[in-house]
């Protein structure tokens, strides 16, 4: 058996976490755009493209992500497209992420106060004029903190990646823990790494609502 | 011809009808208060002259204009009515100046610099021309209030429409609305304000309406109205607002 020293399992810990990142960045850089487009299809005025977007959101809000990754994986396979790991943890957790940022929007959007909509149209403007002038700076105002608070979301949420057979931190534990059968120590650095990444993202998610809300737009 | 004319008004909510058939007539250049309780269905009245609720039955003409509650464009509806709200509703993104300049801009594209003339000028008017570059919440509620007046008013309307316009504000506040919308009045603008305000109504206006579940029960000129009601309803209102 080989010997492994504490070094060598922070090292190779480390050296997962960077495609736990980038993981992270795909998933949150893909839900971002997907996400804005469910948005504007979930406040169209039409009915049937509110409709998709409200079906799609409750579909993806509604199943846990780990089906999501099996099905983009094992379902994909089955359907004759070969994928890799790589390429489904991708496309599941982009899926996973533009559901809940669309929602998250809608409420930013909603929450913007109907004064607002009201004095804007007394002054003639329309819907559209409405909506970028007034209604959309505001509510991507409302929308940074909570947005930056489900972005922790995303990075925890890679951790299933791992059960597809991507080699992230979570993965690359449970590799480094058959060889050197160090549970407890392995899997408490794993989650410090987490916590690493989690708590500062936390904590400006913090400071920007507490800016929000001092800058008395609300 | 009057300015403002409305015949036979109707609106409901669901199963209440709050507006029960109204008529009434305001000519250019007139104060007209509009009391009663809540409830009285004076604030859905004021709204529906500018749309924001479309009555179900009736006419309202303004000016040229007919409205008979089917959808217009928000732009034909803001060629002639202006509208101040309770809340002021201050685009609380942009600036003052940015404010009052954003409708001319974007929805008569009027160019800019004519637009900023015009836009200190009515800022001006309403006595807060160095707040220019301010955020709304920068400024105390009476400034916003007046802010909202001078942002209604650069778009030129023919009649200007006050929700409760001091409602919101401290007592001390009160004074400095009253008196920009004192000078308007002056000035030969047209108003029609429903306010709990009795004393402005009193001094200000050249007719005062007094509504009562969903019908005007009594309008006349301030003095003979206050000092001497006709109706037992506006005794009582009147008991219990002074």
């Amino acid at each position: 058996m080989i010997e492994f020293t504490l070094w060598d399992i922070v090292r190779n810990l480390l050296l997962a976490a960077r495609w736990t990142i980038v993981l992270s960045l795909i998933a949150f850089a893909g839900g971002a755009t997907l996400g804005m487009l469910l948005t504007l299809l979930r406040l169209s005025s039409l009915k049937p493209l509110r409709l998709l977007a409200s079906v799609y959101v409750d579909l993806f809000q509604g199943t846990p992500l780990l089906m999501q990754l099996f099905l983009a994986f094992f379902g994909a396979a089955a359907l004759g497209f070969d994928v890799s790991a790589w390429t489904a943890a991708s496309v599941a957790l982009t899926l996973f992420t533009s559901a809940f940022l669309c929602d998250i929007w809608r409420g930013c959007v909603e929450a913007v106060p109907s004064g607002q909509w009201q004095a804007s149209r007394v002054l003639g403007m329309n819907y559209m004029q409405s909506m970028r002038h007034i209604i959309l700076p505001q509510a991507l105002r409302l929308s940074v903190p909570p947005t930056v608070g489900f972005s922790v979301q995303v990075i925890k949420g890679t951790a299933l990646a791992s059960v597809i057979g991507f080699v992230e931190l979570t993965k690359a534990g449970t590799m480094l823990n058959n060889a050197a059968f160090a549970p407890f120590t392995i899997f408490a650095l794993v989650a410090l790494v987490y916590f690493a990444l989690c708590y500062p993202l936390s904590c400006y998610a913090r400071h920007l609502e507490r800016k929000l809300y001092g800058s008395g737009i609300r | 011809m009057a300015l403002v004319s409305v015949n036979d008004l109707h609106k409901s909510f669901g199963d209440l009808e709050v507006l029960k058939g109204i008529d009434l007539d305001v000519e250019a250049g007139e104060v007209v208060a509009i009391i009663g309780r809540s409830g009285s269905g004076k604030s859905t009245f004021l709204r529906c002259l500018n749309q924001l609720e479309r009555h179900d039955k009736g006419t309202i003409r303004i000016a040229d204009q007919y409205l008979d509650g089917k959808a217009m464009s928000p732009g034909e509806l803001s060629k002639n009515v202006g509208m101040v709200f309770q809340s002021f509703n201050l685009f609380p993104h942009k600036t003052v100046g940015e404010n009052v300049m954003l409708a001319p801009v974007i929805v008569r594209q009027e160019d800019k610099a004519k637009t900023e003339r015009v836009a200190r000028e009515v800022l001006d008017k309403v006595g807060l021309l160095e707040k220019f570059d301010a955020y709304p919440a920068q400024l105390s509620g009476g400034q916003q209030q007046r802010v909202a007046i001078a942002r209604a008013l650069a778009m030129n309307p023919k009649v200007l429409l006050c929700d409760e316009v001091t409602s919101a504000l401290d007592p001390e506040l009160v004074g400095e609305v009253l008196r920009v919308l004192e000078a308007l009045a002056r000035e030969g603008m047209t108003l029609i304000l429903v306010t709990h305000e009795m004393k402005f109504a009193q001094d200000v206006s050249n007719r005062v309406v007094f509504m009562h579940q969903g019908r005007i029960h009594e309008q006349g000129d301030p003095q003979t109205l206050f000092k001497d009601p006709k109706t037992a309803e506006l005794r009582q209102f009147i008991a219990s607002v002074l």
